[in-house]
């Protein structure tokens, strides 16, 4: 099972890198929620991977999984949306002031 | 306590005197003054302590630990300083009273002005020489605002800059030098330092420490090389010149020299530095401000010279230089005060300070006009002035020099034709503006300026006068008990007299006057050659030169690292990561899978982990389709969320669904107003090189991943999970550590959200973007937005769903849930609204402006935190308890639910925030989309 994590942090990781290298703010905006997903994972993942262990306490529970790294990524995802939020307005927003969409201002010759 | 209270009142007061300032122009006079009184009067229960021999020194403790403390400390020199800066700012806040006119603002300036005097007052009162440092710095930036004060005149506004940038280059090798001696002597304490005199002048660090004080001392004081940024600070209204100029920022400067002498001094090095440098400065000082045709010129480059002969005073290093010193630092303040303001009157009546075209005032303003020339009288060394005792101690202590030094003759030689300009000069002062002729072509007729404005100046004239003829019944005592602050220990014997028989200092004194008096005579020519020649020597023109390399240094570097192209940046950034991690993980010898027992793979989760790799790898081959692309990765995120409700993680798998609806509905908003398509642009070899990248990337994180999760490790969770019940009173660890253990942080991401929110708003209330006419393959848009079924039953589901996330946030304490879960499942139900009925049909029905709700989230957030403060405990402490209520049973109450809640609004305000305005664009567009549709037909 921690092989199937490890390898689908990877491939999140390799698509967002691939994707954020693109010249158009649409797809860097597809590679950066890539890299928030494969980011808040990985982040998770630091706790190590427990099945059926919710940190809940419960009277019947023998063993819990590390809340720590769940209090962090659940912030995480939150301000991650916020900042998506954030650079798709500024795309929008480069596209008016600029007339294109390319992330450098200029459309390339 | 009354040292402290000294200093800090100025600061108070210039808040106090910038609000009445609206009451009129007397009542902020008399405010200022009041604060200077108050400053004084906190001194003088401890006035008489330095003059029993006691040092006061006053600390506050701040970080022991370190030995930082807020400490000050009255000595003599302390105190003599101290007494110059409140009683000539005193002065100078009358006269300032009359002398700006009533179109400039008088609150401003006392404001700035009281900034300057509690700064002033913190250098000189300051014990702990880091805090000096300070307050040091606090007066380049006070005096940059008093220097700018006509803010609109580019002159200002430079010399303001010039200023700065000198005086502020001088305070960071202050720092440095003072770091140093801290180094040196283990301690910041004056008292320290000073006593460790003999141990810092043998340390081998002790010749980079004097250079880094010196560095500091001489940009303050305007020494030669330095010299340059107090003309231009001309530029300032005159009271302040009188003031920054006479007794109080370039006075820093030798105050510091006074101040260290007992720590540097003694050493060839000293002599060298310090004496050189002030030599120079008091003949470059002295010959170019004969040629000054502007009045306040003429004073600027005097008062270079006067400060270049007190620095080569101290230079020459015997106690009775420093007594000297001393001495014309006193006397200095009082004359040259005195004759900038005298300078302000003459320019506030003629209109002009060219001394070419101001001549013949006499007749106009005579009682003016004598107080100028006693003042004038004084700065030319003319006995029975007080100029006159200090400028022949100065004589004599350079002819005492003299016989110690080889080639020593040529002191005395040099500091004579020093006094030659001096005497020429002032003459010049006196002749040029009252005499010679008529005045030419004056813009105002000029006559005896108000009453009030003459007193500062008349009592300024009265103290040169007292001083010079009876030095030993006025000045003696301060003079004593500020010359023993100074050397920290007995005094040399000397006699403060007016005659002390023919010596050769009285004959240099003849000469001086004599040869000024015959340089005088021949100006004319002089000044001919002097524009011919003299004008080229100008050190801005280095100054201007070395700032416009330094700018072009700083345009190169930014060149150099950015390159203007996010994608080359990026995957230099990028490269240089997985390069980063290539070396740490070719460093050790560590084998990549660890001990930890692992996980056994099931069916359902290979499938599914299956989908998100086939999906992902999709959306990247299908990216150039962006709605596609788009549908597809809400399938990615959907598959996260299920790893986590997998692997024991039911909040973050519910955070994580409902952010993934708001994300694509944001996207899809978005991307209305972006092209449909991503153009192909980029060649085979930049894919195939990203694509290398990415692999490199993507391998190396995944290895990472793994590296970790097959090892063994402990964790700080066990603190939380055995605490979260007691001392949270919650069952949902994860939950209690973001409201209570970790409140703090939380409180500042909902912070973070809410600027996001806010910044987003911004950006969108200005923006206007083309909607386009048809989708990507040429269709119309269809205009039927707002199906009937759909808007029926998200009707019907509101209430429900708001239901659920009341439901979700209550119990968040103890089970999955919380303000976070709960404000994205409120924001998700209001969107559906949005998007099923239209946004105008929504607008009119729910509360449109988040703005108030987002405020009042954070408000409960932080106010809960505030509570526990009020209750005696830490910021953001929680508590709780139990109640029981009918029908709903037992039921728990805990502080951080408020702060919850508070969480719960943000959440729902910036998020909707957000949507609805990005919505509502869709709605002006569609407006103008909606009209073309029932025009055409």
């Amino acid at each position: 099972m921690e092989a199937l994590i490890a390898i689908s942090i990877g491939v999140l990781t390799a698509c967002g890198v691939y994707l954020a290298l693109r010249g158009r703010t649409f797809p860097v905006v597809l590679g950066l929620t890539f890299l928030s997903y494969a980011v808040n994972l990985f982040l998770f993942s630091m706790g190590r991977l427990s099945i059926g262990q919710p940190p809940v306490i419960r009277a019947a529970a023998t063993a819990y999984a590390d809340p720590v790294p769940q209090a962090l990524v659940l912030t995480a995802i939150v301000i991650g949306f916020a900042m998506t939020a954030f650079v798709i307005v500024l795309a929008l927003k480069a596209r008016a002031e600029l007339g294109n969409d390319h992330v450098d201002g200029v459309e390339q010759p | 306590m009354n040292l402290l209270l000294a200093v800090l009142t100025p600061f108070l007061g210039a808040i106090l005197v910038a609000w009445v300032s609206r009451f009129g122009r007397a009542h902020s006079a008399w405010a200022a003054g009041g604060v200077a009184v108050t400053a004084l009067a906190w001194l003088l229960p401890i006035l008489s302590e330095p003059f029993a021999g006691v040092t006061v020194v006053q600390r506050i403790p701040w970080m022991p630990a370190v030995g930082l403390d807020l400490a000050f400390r009255l000595d003599g020199l302390g105190l003599l300083f101290a007494g110059l800066i409140l009683g000539i700012g005193l002065l100078v806040i009358l006269y300032a009273r009359y002398y700006l006119s009533e179109r400039d603002s008088l609150g401003r300036l006392y404001a700035y002005l009281l900034l300057f005097m509690g700064a002033m007052l913190g250098v000189v009162l300051s014990e702990n020489l880091i805090q000096l440092l300070m307050f040091w710095e606090l007066t380049s930036l006070s005096s940059f605002l008093l220097i700018a004060y006509w803010r609109e005149r580019d002159l200002a506004r430079q010399g303001a800059r010039m200023a700065l940038a000198v005086t502020g280059a001088g305070g960071l090798a202050l720092l440095g030098g003072i770091l140093l001696l801290g180094e040196i002597t283990g301690s910041y304490e004056l008292s320290v330092v000073l006593a460790s005199g003999d141990v810092i002048r043998a340390h081998p660090l002790y010749l980079p420490t004097l250079a880094l004080v010196l560095l500091g001392a001489f940009t303050k004081s305007a020494q030669f090389p330095f010299h340059f940024w107090l003309p231009h600070a001309m530029a300032a209204p005159t009271p302040v010149s009188a003031y920054l100029h006479s007794a109080t920022m370039v006075k820093a400067g030798v105050f510091l020299l006074a101040r260290l002498f007992p720590a540097l001094s003694g050493t060839p090095e000293w002599s060298y530095l310090v004496g050189g440098v002030g030599l120079l400065t008091l003949l470059i000082g002295a010959i170019t401000a004969l040629f000054k045709h502007d009045l306040k010129g003429l004073l600027a480059y005097s008062t270079i010279s006067h400060l270049g002969l007190i620095t080569l005073l101290f230079g020459i290093g015997t106690p009775l230089a420093a007594v000297a010193g001393v001495f014309h630092i006193i006397n200095h303040a009082i004359f040259k005060a005195s004759l900038f303001m005298a300078a302000g009157i003459i320019d506030h009546e003629t209109g002009t300070r060219d001394m070419r075209r101001i001549n013949g005032l006499w007749q106009f303003m005579p009682f003016t006009a004598t107080l100028a020339m006693v003042a004038a009288a004084a700065m030319a060394g003319v006995p029975l002035f007080n100029g006159f005792l200090s400028k022949e101690m100065f004589f004599a202590e350079t002819v005492d020099m003299a016989a110690r030094m080889h080639l020593g003759w040529l002191l005395p030689v040099a500091v004579t034709v020093a006094g030659i300009f001096a005497v020429a000069y002032s003459l010049r002062f006196i002749h040029d503006v009252f005499f010679n002729g008529h005045p030419v072509d004056l813009p105002r007729t000029p006559h005896e300026p108000p009453r009030w404005m003459k007193v500062p100046v008349e009592i300024l004239v009265l103290l040169c006068v007292l001083v010079g003829i009876f030095p030993a019944q006025t000045v003696a005592p301060i003079l004593t008990v500020a010359a023993t602050g100074v050397l920290q220990g007995p005094l040399p014997t000397y006699h403060l007299a007016i005659w002390h028989g023919f010596s050769p200092a009285l004959w240099m004194s003849v000469i001086a006057l004599i040869g000024g008096i015959v340089l005088y005579g021949a100006r004319q020519s002089l000044f001919a050659w002097y524009d011919r020649h003299g004008s080229r020597l100008d050190a801005r023109r280095v100054y201007d030169a070395l700032l416009r390399a330094l700018l072009a240094f700083a345009r190169g570097v930014t060149r150099l690292l950015d390159i203007g192209s996010l994608q080359r940046m990026l995957f230099l950034f990028l490269s240089f990561a997985v390069l980063l991690g290539w070396i740490g993980w070719s460093g050790g010898d560590a084998s990549l899978t660890g001990s930890r027992a692992m996980l056994p793979v099931d069916g359902v989760s290979l499938l599914a982990v299956f989908a998100l790799i086939v999906v992902s790898i999709t959306v990247v081959f299908l990216h150039r389709q962006r709605f596609t692309a788009l549908v597809l990765i809400g399938v990615v995120g959907l598959v996260v969320s299920l790893i986590f409700v997998k692997f024991s993680a039911p909040d973050l798998a519910l955070t994580q669904l409902s952010v993934e609806v708001v994300t694509v509905v944001l996207l899809l908003l978005a991307l209305y107003f972006l092209p449909q398509h991503t153009p192909a642009e980029s060649g085979m070899a930049r894919q195939g090189r990203d694509a290398i990248l990415a692999l490199l990337a993507g391998g190396g994180v995944g290895a990472l991943a793994w590296a970790v999760l097959t090892r063994p490790y402990t964790s700080i969770g066990d603190y939380f999970l055995a605490n979260s019940v007691p001392g949270g009173g919650g069952g949902n660890v994860v939950n209690v550590i973001l409201v209570d253990f970790r409140g703090f942080d939380t409180l500042g991401e909902i912070t973070v959200l809410a600027l996001a929110g806010l910044a987003i708003y911004a950006m969108l209330e200005t923006l206007r973007l083309d909607a386009p006419r048809q989708d990507a393959d040429g269709r119309a848009w269809n205009w039927d937005m707002h199906p009937t079924i759909m808007a029926s039953f998200t009707r019907l589901l509101l209430p429900l769903a708001l239901l659920v996330s009341v439901f979700i946030l209550l119990r968040g304490h103890n089970l999955p849930g919380g303000g976070f879960i709960a404000g994205l499942v409120t924001a998700v139900a209001l969107i559906m609204q949005y998007l099923a009925n239209g946004v105008e049909w929504t607008h009119s029905r729910l509360p449109g402006n988040m703005h108030p709700i987002i405020g009042a989230g954070l408000a409960i957030a932080t106010l809960t935190g505030l509570g526990s403060l009020f209750f005696g405990y830490p910021f953001l402490t929680s508590t709780f308890g139990h109640v029981h209520w009918p029908l709903v049973g037992d039921f728990e109450l805990a502080s951080a639910m408020a702060f919850d809640l508070g969480v719960y609004l943000v959440v729902v305000g910036a998020t909707l925030l957000i949507l609805i305005h990005l919505g509502l664009m869709h709605s002006k567009t569609g407006d103008v989309l909606n009209l073309e549709k029932r025009e055409q037909p």
